[in-house]
């Protein structure tokens, strides 16, 4: 295996990850969209737009909850919880979208693809498209059409065209391939909304910044309410966008330790689970490699064939982590574990019951994550967890 | 970037010969290991006979985001067949045993990464390959690779799109050897009935960059493509459409042979297309 080495210094590039491995068509589009980004970076015009739709649009600030009724539950540490189920649309993607959305605006360009696996970031991306006057084609795998209808309904309603994909699994990275196939055939006219921390530069920093407003907000919030940092984050990972939104503001707070939950599926073999940070747990078959424009971990087989993954969760279910949780984790910044679908399903449950929150069965994978370790915090120890998305969907 | 190499490839050579005839080369691409390695090995010998001026190998991949349903569908059967890069290369290595007909091998970068690209570059040479084109790598991503590559006097073979500016241009050219790859329009890989419009255009622009010769491919299936071509490129890569004769095709004997016919029609209306650009020096 030849491991890629380069300075983090480069941009789009976390540590060795990262970068931009596309096919050609995509290159000047790319550096299109960078373009497009720092302008808009710059713009106080942009940063208003986006702020007033984060605010009037979405319903930000989003409240860190505290769950105090969990907590005497568990018996142990103190915990928050950061709503962000409660946004327009039910989860945090609405941030990204309306990111993304200004900036399709801002190019020029009249039609948004995007792909979509629980479909929250259909529905966000169908819901921001319809705001801003823009045409939307949502790219779906049929195996998660069935199992979150709802959210297709909801994207049809909203005017977005959603297109069944059956190729490979019939889930997110399938849903990704056929949006890049769309994207690379209608550049000219078209905008990829990708909808996670993944992908060729700049996405994996663009999407980042649009989400770090979750731990903007939570950081001053537990500061409002505890007068102190937390000890610990909670978030799942997917491609870890939601993550990597919350971990951003306390990159810099070397005592505040972050802990990313992959899904473990049913079970520790190649095909059976989404975990590719979690080795340590047995976990096999992810190794660094390119996988949709970047290079991360990636779940493959010997001869880098892409492996085949399950979730109970739409959302988590993706053969490919963000390129910067690879490099939070090379560095000891962060760490990754999995928990199971059962235990996501049993945090769910709790949640419902203790707290009267019904999660996303992805949220509920942070959830199952903190109880999973609940014995070895201590009684001063202050948490946050990431409630990414309400459950609804998962009815 | 040292073209030296470049001389003395058999892809090269071949271009050189084409030009100094007048005649426009088919660039054949096939997806290794559909049916089978085996068929794959017939396929590629018919194709070399029936006149098939550089073959492509494409080296199947799980998630081949540039191309259309019908190499998506070809690579499907070949990872169901089996087929690795390592098979790949060894089938490089029996074709070798047969025939001198030009190799590319065309992959998506991650089977090559796993592989290890020393090792990837090693093998492949030793068992023959000309040229390698990765889909996914482009100039920006590719310093240790071009090193490797030229190392083992494997030509790399870089694409060029209708989004590219000039600027890019160059620097594609500036990294390519063997010939530079065009894609004639935006999009995936497939058959068309009609050519980009804009495509002369595009020709000129990268004909203002680079001295390598032109291959034209996505969207050409059909001799008619190729004669409007004989104006403008140095050959036509056609995929899909050998891949759907693969596809239609009852037995490998029989797509051998639906595929040399294809083969000959192109390679014929090649022969009768003088290179414009030539005739006008």
């Amino acid at each position: 295996m030849s491991t890629i080495t380069q300075p983090a210094a480069v941009p789009g590039r976390f540590g060795p990850y990262g970068g931009c491995y596309v096919p050609e068509t995509l290159m000047a589009p790319l550096e299109e969209l960078v373009r497009a980004y720092d302008a808009a970076q710059a713009d106080p015009a942009f940063r208003t737009a986006f702020e007033s739709l984060l605010k009037n649009f979405a319903g930000r600030p989003t409240p860190l909850q505290h769950a105090d009724r969990l907590s005497a539950h568990l018996g142990g540490p103190k915990i928050y919880l950061k709503r962000e189920d409660l946004l327009h649309t039910g989860a945090h993607k609405i941030n990204n979208a309306i990111g993304q959305g200004l900036l399709a605006v801002r190019m020029g360009k009249p039609r948004i693809v995007a792909e979509t696996g629980a479909g929250q970031h259909g529905v966000a991306s169908a819901t921001v498209a319809a705001k801003l006057g823009l045409e939307c084609v949502v790219y779906m795998g049929t195996e998660d059409m069935a199992r979150q209808a709802l959210n297709v309904s909801r994207m049809r309603m909203l005017g977005a065209q959603v297109v069944g994909v059956e190729s490979g699994s019939r889930t997110l990275k399938d849903a990704i391939n056929e949006a890049m196939r769309d994207w690379v055939t209608n550049v000219r006219t078209t905008h990829y909304l990708l909808g996670s921390v993944l992908g060729a530069h700049p996405y994996p920093t663009m999407v980042r910044d649009f989400h770090s407003v979750i731990g903007r907000e939570a950081r001053q919030q537990i500061l409002a309410a505890e007068n102190r940092l937390p000890t610990h984050l909670f978030a799942c990972v997917g491609g870890g966008s939601n993550a990597i939104g919350l971990f951003h503001e306390f990159l810099a707070d070397r005592s505040v330790k972050m802990i990313g939950i992959e899904a473990g599926g049913r079970g520790a073999q190649l095909g059976e689970h989404a975990a590719r940070l979690a080795a340590a747990q047995g976990y096999s078959g992810a190794r660094p490699g390119v996988l949709q424009g970047t290079y991360t971990y990636v779940l493959q087989t010997a001869d880098g064939q892409i492996a085949p993954t399950h979730s109970v969760s739409a959302g988590l279910d993706y053969p490919a982590i963000g390129p910067e949780h690879a490099w939070l984790a090379d560095e000891g910044r962060a760490s990754y574990s999995a928990v199971s679908d059962a235990q996501a399903l049993a945090a769910a449950k709790l949640l419902a019951r203790l707290e009267g929150i019904i999660p996303a069965l992805e949220s509920a994978h942070a959830l199952a994550g903190l109880i999973e370790r609940i014995s070895k915090f201590a009684k001063d120890d202050l948490i946050i967890v990431n409630i990414s998305g309400r459950g609804d969907k998962d009815m | 970037m040292t073209t030296a190499n470049s001389t003395t490839t058999r892809i090269s050579q071949r271009f050189a010969e084409l030009r100094a005839r007048g005649e426009m080369g088919i660039v054949a691409y096939i997806t290794a290991g559909d049916p089978s390695l085996d068929a794959t090995l017939r396929f590629v010998l018919a194709l070399a006979e029936a006149g098939a001026d550089v073959i492509e190998l494409g080296v199947p991949f799980s998630d081949p985001v540039a191309d259309g349903p019908t190499i998506q569908r070809a690579s499907e059967r070949a990872l169901q067949s089996g087929t690795t890069l390592a098979g790949v290369l060894s089938l490089v290595r029996r074709i070798r045993q047969k025939s001198q007909v030009p190799l590319v091998l065309f992959s998506y970068f991650n089977p090559i990464l796993q592989m290890g690209i020393e090792k990837f570059a090693a093998e492949a040479s030793a068992a023959g390959a000309d040229g390698v084109l990765v889909t996914d790598l482009t100039p920006e991503e590719s310093a240790a690779y071009r090193g490797i590559l030229t190392a083992r006097g494997l030509d790399m073979i870089f694409l060029a799109a209708p989004t590219s500016t000039d600027e890019r241009l160059k620097k594609i050219a500036a990294c390519s050897s063997g010939f530079l790859y065009l894609i004639s329009r935006t999009g995936v890989t497939g058959a068309k009935d009609t050519l980009a419009e804009d495509l002369p255009a595009l020709v000129r622009r990268v004909r203002a960059v680079t001295q390598l010769p032109l291959a034209v491919g996505f969207g050409i299936s059909l001799p008619g493509h190729v004669s409007v071509l004989g104006g403008l490129a140095d050959a036509a890569v056609v995929g899909s459409a050998l891949v759907s004769e693969i596809e239609k095709s009852v037995s490998p004997e029989a797509a051998a042979t639906a595929l040399a016919e294809r083969m000959r029609a192109l390679k014929a209306a090649g022969k009768s297309g003088l290179s414009r650009r030539e005739a006008q020096q």
